[in-house]
């Protein structure tokens, strides 16, 4: 009969293995996708990936530079509409608003990070689409944002509580106005953080598709304006993916490449902020 | 931050500190006027998708809940199909990422050597930002024919044999249908359940595992009777926000789920969930009853994922009293 200790060991050394088995699973999986859309998507980039329009099904070549200018317009734009905003209820949440009223926007705001991002079509899509009457950029700009805004505002609030109220309190007492104290001391403080926030915010939504579906659409042509259906990756991608034609598949492995390959990089981007700000 | 500083050390120069502190209340009312915003934004969500449900909601009334057809050349609309998929499709994910995950996150936190640490954890984090409609792509053209062609006839050969479970495993194995997606959302949400609990072990203080330890206990008792207890509530949020992504996923499930308005006992048939409908119907729904009880699934996914999350920070708060008197 095996000894207690000796029991103990056993059922020690079989949950380690248990967990490092599961660990290699996980990463061998991950990396399996990761690898899978590497070798498949690299294939598919060319020149004329980036500098061509879409052929029609059947025609060799055609690239996808109007969806690839079309996302980066949209997404853009989504940001140029969050980040103020976002900062603005971050700050609201860290440094003026108090009791009840903060209660709730923090609670609105937590529904509004784990609101369904297709959810957030549908209502751009009534909200801007069925009132103007057509899919446009700027409503596909708007569901984006929308995704964007309380991610920025819970780091803006999570990294403004994280300064010091010391700080807040010498800048005070030398007669600082709130506002300059707020803009020059709390954002240059919690700066690295700050871009942290906004650059993950980035990287959430610049590969999201379910938003832009009913908003932006697809189109296969340039962009000329963002009030017409605007080309983006993501829903050329997924129709590309979905359709018959082997050319088309083939395309949107590439498409896939690049979208990771940005929101990958963004991501990396993001953190390699947050460790510069903490040397400093 | 509201103590205004005695005047006679505030007003160097000729400015007074009322004169520079003008910008307030407009700094103050700017914030407000953001927030103030952001509550409306979603006042108005809530509201305009009630509003443009009604049709159906009128029309359908509580049957909407408990009826499973979805005819739209009749026009007669019910939400059990998909809901009963997302809820599937979403126990399946969790039922496949939870126990994967937690060993991630004991790996990290427990074996993993100290130089390997920082990269593998970056590796998982960077992993969980992979958009998902890259996950769903690859179900599609690697995972589906990999299950038609080996895991599902396997499951039929061996599990399928068992009375009970032969259901479950009935029908062609076609590679797409609700096990490939609920198995394609739960490496989505992987690395997201792995990288918070990860981060959940690693905040039980240093002392209560040295403690331990001096007592004689085996890393894997430590983990079980000091760090599972301590961080329980963190790993539960990390389920529930894994949860809250899972069920509201749509492209990583559009890809796979098979779309079909079928209810089916067996994994392997095709079916479809609430945001996967969407996404496929919304475009081409005509007529108003229709766009309306699509509209109405989004009403009801949201509301899904909102009680889910409500529930969940309830229940914390519950967990957190009596903790407080220890």
């Amino acid at each position: 009969m095996m000894s207690h200790v000796g029991r103990r060991r056993l059922t020690n050394r079989a949950v380690m293995a248990l967990a490092t088995g599961a660990a290699g699973l996980g990463l061998a999986m991950l990396l399996w996708i990761l690898t899978d859309v590497a070798m498949r998507g690299a294939t598919a980039l060319s020149w004329s990936f980036f500098t061509a329009l879409p052929a029609p099904p059947g025609m060799e070549g055609g690239g996808l530079a109007n969806a690839i200018v079309g996302t980066v317009l949209m997404t853009g734009l989504a940001a140029a509409i969050a980040t103020p905003m976002g900062l603005a209820c971050g700050t609201y949440l860290a440094e003026v608003g108090r009791g009840l009223i903060a209660t709730a926007v923090r609670l609105v705001n937590d529904i509004l990070v784990s609101a369904p991002s297709i959810v957030v079509g549908v209502f751009v899509y009534l909200l801007l689409v069925k009132t103007t009457g057509h899919f446009s950029g700027y409503a596909g700009a708007v569901s984006l944002a929308i995704l964007m805004v309380p991610v920025v505002t819970r780091t803006t609030e999570e990294m403004l509580r994280l300064v010091p109220v010391a700080l807040r309190e010498a800048a005070l007492a030398i007669g600082c106005p709130q506002w300059r104290m707020t803009v020059q001391i709390l954002f240059r403080a919690a700066r690295s953080g700050l871009t942290t926030g906004i650059l993950l915010a980035i990287a959430r939504v610049a590969g999201e598709t379910a938003p832009l579906l009913f908003t932006a659409l697809n189109s296969p042509y340039w962009v000329r304006s963002l009030s017409e259906p605007t080309a983006n990756l993501t829903v050329t991608l997924f129709n590309y993916a979905m359709s018959p034609y082997d050319d088309w598949r083939f395309l949107a492995w590439g498409a896939a490449l690049l979208i990771t390959g940005a929101v990958l990089t963004t991501s990396i981007a993001a953190r390699l902020a947050l460790r510069g700000g903490e040397r400093r | 931050m509201t103590a205004a500083p005695p005047a006679a050390l505030a007003a160097p120069g000729s400015r007074s500190p009322r004169r520079r502190r003008r910008g307030d209340p407009l700094f103050r009312g700017l914030t407000r006027a953001a927030a103030a915003a952001l509550l409306g934004l979603v006042v108005t969500m809530v509201v305009l998708l009630l509003i443009a449900a009604r049709p159906s909601i009128d029309a359908f009334g509580w049957r909407f809940l408990v009826t499973a057809s979805w005819n739209p050349v009749t026009e007669q609309f019910g939400a059990v199909t998909p809901i009963v998929g997302t809820l599937l499709s979403t126990a399946i994910a969790l039922a496949a990422a939870l126990p994967v995950a937690l060993g991630i996150a004991l790996f990290l936190e427990e074996i993993c050597p100290g130089p390997l640490r920082t990269p593998f954890s970056m590796a998982i984090e960077l992993l969980a930002a992979i958009p998902s409609i890259v996950y769903g792509m690859w179900g599609l053209f690697v995972l589906a024919p990999l299950m038609a062609d080996h895991v599902q006839p396997a499951l039929q050969a061996t599990l399928g044999r068992l009375p009970l479970l032969s259901h479950l495993f009935a029908g062609p194995p076609m590679g797409i249908g609700m096990l490939t997606a609920g198995l394609v959302l739960g490496l989505m949400v992987l690395p997201f359940i792995a990288s918070v609990s990860g981060d959940v072990l690693a905040m039980v203080p240093r002392q209560l595992k040295e403690s331990a330890y001096g007592m004689g206990a085996t890393p894997w008792e430590v983990v079980r009777d000091v760090m599972l207890p301590y961080g329980r509530k963190g790993l539960f949020a990390a389920v529930v926000l894994g949860l809250g992504r899972a069920i509201g996923e749509t492209m990583a499930i559009t890809f796979v789920i098979g779309n079909a308005h079928r209810l089916s006992a067996s994994l392997f048939a095709p079916g479809n969930s609430i945001a996967s409908t969407l996404a496929n119907e919304f475009t081409e729904a005509d007529g108003d009853l229709y766009l309306a009880a699509l509209i109405e699934l989004g009403l009801i996914l949201f509301v899904i994922t909102f009680l889910i999350l409500g529930a969940a920070q309830l229940w914390l708060r519950r967990m957190a009293q009596p903790e407080a008197g220890r």
